[in-house]
């Protein structure tokens, strides 16, 4: 198999694989997550200003007061790649054009040098993160394989995108055919890992602060 | 400066200077040194006129069209009648047993010293009988030319990778020169057709310094085949803005925007047509407004679809739909399961009193 019959197979029979395999992963997930049901809280409702489900999946994007002190790098350097990640993934005219392709959804790009500069942004912040994981010792004992395994599968596609736009190590037919299987790999692990926050993240936020609307605590 | 080679330019009416211009320009788009230039230039006016034999196998005469196209009014052209062109079915007089002997002859003549040009792919299906010439398959044709020649050129992507030819499902079980041939050094000129001047530049790097120019991991000269169309393109800064033709008559393909987006290929193909251009530099795919289609790189028949952009699906997705399907009914399997246990556990929950504590 050449560079161009390995790009050609993960845009055609990889990629069919991996977004196969994604949409049965986030279908099956957030079915059963939703139906799962909870009890009825039997209480009368208390009413407080400022606690609801909508309250809280804004409020727990902030830092609680005191803790941006505390660590910095978690709230900074999360808050940087998140964006990085999201201008890199939409803002980039190829991956529009994917979007497109598959569902028929457009909006214009951003330019080229722009998306450079975030991708480079993003992954020092997730460097930073990173060495931040491993240098403080409560991460670090908090960490399991999933956490550096989900690190790793966010970041190489950011790596090898960026790489075979910049033209390193590989030519670029080949290092583009590892940026799109790396990014098959994301998406095969993203409904069976914690990167599933992607979707659950603001349906728990909401029920957190509903819950505890219900107790009126604005949480 | 003297020699053969010089003095028929001289008859022709072609100066030392524009000879020399001619290989400085030639040694230049080889990115040899300037130096080189001069060496070319007086090992090629010195040069006895090699033997070369063109073997035409499953091909279009495509790539003849292209060398031909360069023949009459460029420089070109003239080497290229420098050498001795032993046997060209598409250009030679002679026809039949004729030609047959023709190339027996020369290849008795110069046996171990000329050079091998095949284009087009060698069929190996049905012992090679999809191709043949005076009776005999490709296959062994080229096992015997390629056994008494100094280098063989691969002309075109058909001789170079197996080219159109080869595209699935290859009816014909056709191979590229490389493919057969292991034993013998073979410089790829891949090209539907390739770009004339390539041709001429490999040619004269041969006669100057009896090798073959520096080779990429397919084989092909660096010199022209190093950089991406993509990295040479003038439309480039039209990529990097994010400007895009939409379709082959919008605002944007009029404006002269990137192709990127109706399917260009050019940022995964190797080739000198955004430098070097065609016909006497006037004008090249991209510049005429469609976009690459990628014909110097191995199977770029079967490489998703020439008016697909890179970015996107090379076949249509066919087990998303199916998937979708199988994961919504596996949550819905699985709730249903979840209810059950829930509602066994219910039913098997046994209220204890205070009473049951104290007993």
């Amino acid at each position: 198999m050449n560079e161009l019959q390995f790009l050609t197979w993960v845009r055609g029979p990889g990629l069919d694989i991996a977004v196969g395999i994604f949409l049965l992963g986030v279908l099956w997930r957030l079915f059963e997550i939703y139906t799962l049901g909870r009890k009825k809280d039997l209480a009368a409702p208390r009413h407080t200003a400022g606690a609801s489900g909508l309250h809280t999946v804004f409020r727990r994007s902030l830092a609680p007061p005191g803790m941006l002190k505390r660590s910095p790098v978690s709230y900074i350097g999360g808050y940087i790649f998140h964006i990085g990640l999201a201008i890199v993934v939409f803002g980039f005219a190829p991956h529009i054009l994917l979007v497109k392709n598959l569902t028929g959804l457009s909006w214009p790009g951003l330019p080229s040098q722009f998306v450079d500069l975030a991708a480079v942004v993003t992954m020092a912040a997730m460097v930073v993160m990173l060495v931040d994981r491993i240098n403080k010792p409560v991460k670090r004992f908090l960490s399991t394989f999933e956490d550096w395994f989900t690190w790793a599968v966010t970041f190489l596609p950011v790596l090898t995108g960026w790489m075979a736009v910049q033209h390193l190590l590989l030519p670029y037919t080949t290092m583009l055919a590892l940026h799109i299987l790396s990014v098959e790999i994301l998406l095969i692990v993203l409904p069976f890992t914690k990167l599933f926050h992607a979707f659950t993240l603001f349906g728990s936020r909401w029920y957190n602060g509903k819950a505890n609307a219900h107790k009126g605590v604005p949480v | 400066m003297q020699g053969p080679l010089i003095d028929t330019l001289a008859r022709q009416g072609v100066t030392r200077r524009t000879f020399l211009k001619y290989c400085a320009t030639l040694a230049s788009m080889m990115a040899l040194p300037p130096s080189a230039g001069l060496a070319m230039a007086e090992a090629m006016a010195a040069a006895r006129r090699p033997s070369v034999i063109w073997l035409p196998f499953q091909e279009c005469t495509g790539c003849t069209e292209s060398i031909t196209r360069s023949h009459s009014p460029t420089l070109e052209g003239m080497i290229f009648d420098m050498i001795s062109l032993d046997y060209q079915e598409t250009l030679m007089a002679a026809a039949g047993h004729q030609a047959e002997e023709a190339r027996h002859a020369a290849m008795k003549e110069n046996a171990g010293k000329y050079l091998l040009i095949v284009d087009g792919s060698i069929p190996l299906g049905v012992d090679g009988a999809y191709s043949c010439i005076g009776g005999r398959s490709n296959v062994d044709i080229l096992k015997e030319a390629a056994a008494g020649c100094a280098a063989i050129v691969a002309m075109g992507s058909c001789a170079s990778f197996g080219g159109i030819p080869k595209a699935n499902p290859n009816p014909t079980g056709a191979v590229s020169v490389s493919d057969i041939i292991k034993d013998k050094p073979i410089v790829n000129i891949p090209g539907c057709p390739p770009i004339p001047v390539v041709m001429t530049g490999v040619l004269a790097h041969y006669l100057t310094f009896g090798s073959l120019p520096e080779l990429d991991d397919k084989g092909r000269p660096k010199a022209f085949f190093g950089e991406t169309i993509h990295d040479r393109c003038y439309r480039r800064p039209f990529y990097d803005q994010g400007k895009f033709a939409k379709t082959f008559d919008d605002e944007g393909a009029r404006s002269g925007w990137c192709l990127f987006e109706l399917g260009c290929k050019g940022p995964v193909t190797h080739n000198a047509c955004a430098t070097v251009k065609w016909n006497g530099g006037t004008s090249w795919p991209v510049e005429s407004g469609h976009g690459c289609l990628g014909c110097s790189e191995p199977d770029f028949w079967d490489a998703g679809g020439f008016y697909k952009a890179l970015s996107v699906p090379a076949d249509p997705l066919k087990i998303a739909a199916f998937a979708a399907v199988v994961g919504a009914g596996a949550g819905v399997a699985v709730s249903f399961a979840n209810r059950a246990k829930k509602n066994a556990a219910k039913k098997a929950h046994q209220p204890i009193t205070l009473d049951d504590l104290e007993k």
